[in-house]
């Protein structure tokens, strides 16, 4: 079942949430049954920065019940190193291309947004505004006034679909998606990590080398469910839903309370292929279901 | 040195015996469609059941290991119950379910030419230097393999290898003291014609890297590191090196010594 996505035509609903799924690195270790059997409708890369970014100090990651706390620090090779290694690579995947961004100022981000709009290989962008795990990530897009100001600077740079990527860690979230919406942005997709933070049980300090870090998961997932559900009575844009998706109902459930595609995220880490099992299972249940 | 790469996804895997080695089990499991491995890859191994199905339940992420042994149609695992992972993993019997993902990882390199292999492993850390030694064996070359553990209960692993030389930090069995004091006792002896395989708790590996970096003696020491995915998705597994972080699970396990700038890498063992 294809959808239209934004005016970008998608062979099914289910796609990649950003920093969950490293498609270079996959291919090195699965080989080209990556490429045949690719997971995802749409390819979303991880967070792009203006300068390259090392990334935060391990450990980086603890287990808690139902999920995960990561605290990854947005590593990445900065936008001169993506579009120089990882952008022609990327361009030969069967699934359209989507580019997530984060810039510490809106002038950095604009120069990010101004960079890809030239960029055909790029389908659509994404803009995070919503990272816990750097300092400056969470002030955007918690505040409705700050969001609004962002897209209305961006905007104009580029004819390509702008998704707002929102935080959950915001007092009102659908107050923050509705100014994005006001503010020309075509899509938002949520939920992004929760924050939360983990204890070294021999120690007692702080296990993450980020201190707090981003909670995924199952365990988000009822929380993904209200925000959605709360967002889409907010705005008439698209939603892209994702939180704690593990199987095809889990898809169908942010569907029914709004979302227009869903992405998997933290499930991958547990199989590599999920991304194409919801998708085969969301499509039969969509079969069955009305909406 | 090429990887062999893995079928994409997790597969099933049953299991077919269980066998215990004092505070070891060593797992079989039948993978019909997996590729054979190279010494030092490694899976990432699940439960079928009872393995974050529900919310609220740890085990939620699969767990990596080192591959124990290899032949066609079947795999080896060794595991020390640590955790709930661990425990999870440590109870299966015949007939349970595995779900896999691997090989994954770079494996062992050949040693450089002219130098002879010397396997030094600690604790459950013995496991990739089985297969390894098992490699090296069928190439016709017999390596002095040394190996430490807490007590006497661990030391039931070195079973495992042959011909092993073992060390326990309460003297129950072998050598009373350090694995690596046996390895610097090697290394004097002819530290000019060695390379050294190594896999085991951070500050053994640590102590190995300080031994093998002065006489500039190459060391292929294979990491732990707390991983998600086992597939470069989760930028978890990074550990520093002289160029910046690496992901352990993509660009390792297996590192050179001398990439590394320290080999206490944090979080390993959790």
């Amino acid at each position: 079942m294809s959808v239209d996505f934004c005016g970008i035509e998608l062979a099914h609903p289910v796609i990649n949430g950003s920093g969950t799924f490293d498609a270079i690195a996959a291919h090195r270790a699965f080989g080209d049954e990556l490429l045949e059997r690719f997971p995802f409708a749409a390819f979303v890369s991880k967070t792009v920065t203006l300068e390259p970014r090392q990334g935060n100090p391990p450990p980086r990651l603890w287990e808690v019940p139902g999920g995960l706390i990561n605290s990854i620090g947005l590593p990445n090779k900065g936008l001169r190193g993506y579009i120089e290694h990882d952008l022609p690579w990327l361009a030969e995947l069967r699934v359209p291309l989507i580019v997530n961004v984060m810039g510490f100022s809106r002038d950095e981000i604009a120069e990010l947004v101004g960079a890809f709009a030239e960029r055909p290989e790029v389908r659509a962008l994404e803009l995070n505004v919503s990272c816990p795990n750097v300092e400056t990530g969470l002030v955007m897009g918690a505040d409705p006034g700050e969001t609004a100001r962002l897209v209305d600077r961006v905007r104009p740079l580029t004819d390509k679909p702008l998704i707002v990527k929102l935080t959950p860690n915001a007092t009102d979230v659908a107050a923050v998606a509705g100014a994005a919406e006001g503010a020309g942005a075509d899509a938002v997709s949520l939920i992004n990590t929760v924050k939360g933070m983990a204890l070294d049980p021999k120690t007692g300090a702080p296990w993450l080398g980020g201190v707090t870090g981003g909670v995924s998961g199952a365990a988000v997932r009822a929380v993904a469910l209200a925000q959605i559900h709360a967002v889409a009575q907010a705005v008439e844009i698209p939603i892209i839903g994702m939180g704690g998706v593990q199987g095809g109902r889990d898809a169908l459930d942010l569907m029914r309370v709004g979302a227009a595609l869903v992405a998997v995220g933290t499930e991958s880490f547990r199989d590599p292929a999920a991304g194409a099992r919801v998708a085969s299972d969301l499509v039969e249940l969509l079969a069955n279901t009305a909406v | 040195m090429t990887r062999i790469t893995a079928p994409f996804g997790r597969r099933p895997a049953v299991v077919t015996a269980r066998e215990e080695h004092g505070a070891y089990v060593v797992i079989r499991a039948r993978d019909v469609d997996g590729p054979v491995p190279r010494a030092g890859q490694f899976y990432m191994l699940s439960a079928a059941e009872r393995w974050g199905g529900g919310e609220g339940e740890r085990p939620f992420l699969p767990r990596a290991f080192s591959v124990l042994r290899a032949a066609v149609g079947e795999l080896q695992f060794l595991i020390e119950d640590v955790g709930p992972g661990t425990r999870r993993l440590s109870e299966l019997g015949p007939g349970d379910n595995l779900a896999i993902v691997g090989p994954l990882g770079n494996g062992f390199a050949s040693p450089r030419e002219g130098r002879k292999p010397i396997l030094v492993g600690g604790g459950v850390g013995i496991a990739p230097l089985a297969i390894w030694q098992d490699e090296l064996r069928a190439g016709g070359t017999e390596s002095p393999v040394l190996v430490g553990f807490r007590d006497e209960s661990h030391a039931h692993g070195a079973a495992l290898l042959t011909s092993a030389r073992v060390a326990t930090d309460d003297g129950s069995v072998g050598h009373h003291g350090l694995v690596t004091e046996l390895l610097e006792d090697e290394l004097d002896d002819r530290g000019e014609e060695v390379e050294v395989y190594a896999c085991g708790p951070p500050a053994m590996l640590e102590a190995v890297r300080g031994l093998c970096a002065e006489p500039g003696v190459p060391a292929q020491l294979a990491l732990e590191s707390g991983m998600a995915c086992g597939f470069g998705a989760c930028f978890g597994c990074v550990v520093p090196t002289v160029d910046g972080y690496v992901r352990l699970c993509v660009d390792g396990p297996v590192l050179e010594a001398r990439m590394l700038e320290t080999a206490l890498v944090a979080g390993a063992g959790h």
